[in-house]
């Protein structure tokens, strides 16, 4: 087949937006969503970060997140030698333009992304004196904002610091694992421009998710195991200087 | 606003969640379950020295009990919708149990106990006044004119009952609000199983303080001679019930010190820091162990009248100090720092704002204006009421 110069124009642009209709995935239709066949959690590879801050920033544009609070951010953690227990850490504005250049001092340093852990026993939802946070069926915590008292509880309660006031909304706000997109078959906001793939969405009902093969071969941690939140953001490569 | 930081703060965690007036909170229904507690003494326990007090208890209770609430809404987003607390209450927080207790605490006890004491006094003051205050007493006999001695006799047995249920009710309202803190286990500053109790037993010490205060300053003011057998019993009480709620800290702040758990160096640093000024020296030694020792002369040492008032005056106000800043650190202190236990922020309070420093002293005011009001209304001095007595004799 003999295609012109000028014909090869058309059909480039139209190939490349096919393209990127394949790579985006075929958005579920929210209508048939079903909340029973998931449980939403993530992975989070932190050996990839380069704490470049571009989920912070996706999240932010995503959300609407106001300026000075975070849905969710990136740390830098900086552990000289055996003292793991006092690691210097610093996050400007969660991260959201990058970090300066680190110390040259022989220690190593490393990023660690935050969001809400989405857990399945969350202090955060237990405490809410009217049920405005829960946790939803598919396993994502969200918060109705027309109902939120702004008592502020639930900001207390949560040990990972995910929780803010909006101040615009007087309401607690929090990560809702991009809820608007998850449940159109789309990923997080925060995944999909993660440039090393450092997040990645996880289904925990979906068998055929390849979190599963990831957790079943992999060392993995949560976040503070000791509180018992059943955290479902899993990291991998977790130092334990981390809190 | 620019907030100092020191160290590493989670970034949502720069900006403190509860304000000065959630120090109030606790504050002001500390006072009422101990001002609560003090008059149960009298009415259960039979102790008839504190009697002169027992009215004047009831009455503060209630002016501190009505002004509690207002610093929750003050501090809510969303005050509007505080209702949906008695509509759709979330069987698994502490906090949505508030409005139940309160309600149950203002109208299943203390409102009720003060109406079946003043039911007497209020149907011969609805004969004896004229105009509104005909009006207003007579609304509130409720309809019922009788004070025949069975009548009255009920009241006392019924008053007695409600007084039973309305000291655990007392504990409840006050061990609650610990709760609410102390079940918060991602905040090591607050999880305590110790602070419902220390809770309950600061607001025994602060409301038997307040009590004991007002009586003094009400005789003062009314030109009238002290019952010292009721004010040294008053001060006994809060002697030892100071020395419980003294040791319960010390247990909580030994043990924590002897476990030395993942907080303890963050939270050890922020005592001898920030807290300092606050916890240390207002708390312990002005507002603890001051009160604490002069109250042990009192009790050691043989003094004279005017010694005796002049140190109960002292104590009462040291200790109240004490008891404000033992709520401060609690609440103000839990959150300055970071739940990474890496850094600590700083509280920056408003003057005239809906969470400043203004409203925390209006707020503290209002109770003492209600108070008085309601004095002017239902004095519980006991020659009124013997006049007023006389008066419904004369007119039976």
């Amino acid at each position: 087949m003999n295609i012109t110069r000028r014909q090869l124009l058309i059909l480039l642009p139209a190939a490349a937006i096919a393209w990127e209709h394949i790579l985006a995935g075929t958005p579920e239709a929210s209508p048939n969503y079903n909340m029973t066949d998931h449980w939403w959690g993530m992975l989070m590879d932190i050996t990839r970060c380069i704490g470049c801050g571009s989920c912070v920033r996706a999240c932010q544009l995503e959300n609407q997140v106001p300026d000075g609070y975070f849905r969710t951010w990136v740390e830098r953690y900086h552990v000289t030698d055996w003292e793991v227990e006092y690691p210097k850490v610093d996050s400007p504005d969660g991260g959201k333009g990058g970090f300066p250049t680190a110390k040259e001092d022989g220690g190593k340093n490393f990023f660690v992304p935050k969001l809400c852990n989405h857990c399945a026993d969350s202090p955060c939802t237990q405490v809410c004196p009217v049920g405005a946070t829960f946790v939803s069926p598919d396993g994502v915590v969200l918060v109705d904002q027309k109902y939120c008292l702004g008592c502020r509880y639930c900001v207390q309660a949560c040990p990972y610091g995910c929780r803010f006031i909006n101040p615009k909304t007087e309401t607690a706000n929090k990560c809702t694992l991009c809820y608007h997109r998850i449940t159109k078959g789309l990923t997080t906001a925060c995944c999909e421009v993660c440039p090393t793939g450092t997040r990645q969405l996880a289904d925990l009902k979906n068998p055929n998710d390849p979190i599963h093969e990831f957790l079943r071969t992999h060392s993995v941690q949560v976040l503070k195991p000791h509180l018992a939140t059943r955290a479902k953001v899993f990291y991998y490569g977790l130092d334990g200087s981390v809190r | 606003m620019q907030i100092p930081v020191e160290g590493f703060m989670y970034p949502n965690e720069v900006e403190l969640q509860w304000s000065v007036l959630i120090v109030l909170y606790p504050f002001l229904t500390g006072l009422v379950a101990g001002a609560f507690i003090l008059a149960s003494l009298e009415r259960v326990f039979q102790v008839e020295a504190v009697k002169p007090t027992y009215r004047l208890a009831l009455l503060t209770a209630l002016a501190f009990l009505m002004v509690a609430p207002l610093p929750l809404q003050l501090h809510l987003g969303h005050p509007e919708r505080s209702f949906e607390m008695y509509l759709t209450p979330h069987g698994s927080s502490a906090m949505a149990m508030f409005g139940f207790v309160y309600l149950w605490y203002l109208l299943g006890v203390l409102v009720l106990e003060i109406w079946l004491d003043y039911r007497r006094d209020i149907v011969v003051m609805s004969q004896s006044n004229t105009g509104w205050k005909r009006l207003f007493y007579r609304a509130l006999t409720l309809g019922s004119n009788n004070i025949s001695e069975r009548s009255l006799h009920i009241d006392e047995r019924v008053g007695w009952l409600i007084t039973v249920i309305g000291i655990p009710s007392a504990f409840l309202l006050h061990g609650y609000v610990g709760f609410i803190f102390g079940s918060i286990k991602a905040n090591p500053w607050w999880s305590s199983p110790l602070m419902p109790v220390v809770f309950i037993f600061s607001a025994m010490v602060s409301g038997i303080a307040i009590v004991m205060l007002l009586y003094m300053l009400m005789c003062w003011l009314r030109r009238e001679a002290i019952d010292m057998r009721c004010v040294d019993t008053v001060a006994k009480y809060l002697f030892y019930t100071f020395i419980i709620d003294f040791s319960l800290e010390m247990l909580d702040l030994i043990h924590r010190i002897y476990e030395a758990d993942e907080s303890f160096r963050s939270l050890d640093f922020m005592v001898h820091t920030r807290l300092y000024l606050s916890q240390v020296v207002i708390q312990i030694f002005l507002g603890t162990v001051a009160p604490i020792g002069l109250l042990a002369l009192t009790q050691v040492l043989k003094l004279t009248d005017l010694r005796r008032k002049r140190i109960y005056v002292i104590a009462g106000c040291l200790t109240l100090i004490g008891i404000f800043a033992m709520r401060w650190n609690v609440v103000i202190g839990g959150q300055l720092f970071s739940k990474s236990f890496l850094g600590y922020t700083t509280y920056k309070m408003g003057f005239v704002a809906r969470e400043g420093l203004l409203t925390a002293i209006v707020l503290t005011i209002l109770p003492f204006v209600i108070l008085w009001v309601l004095l002017k209304l239902l004095p519980p001095w006991p020659e009124k009421h013997s006049v007023a007595t006389s008066a419904a004799a004369s007119a039976d």
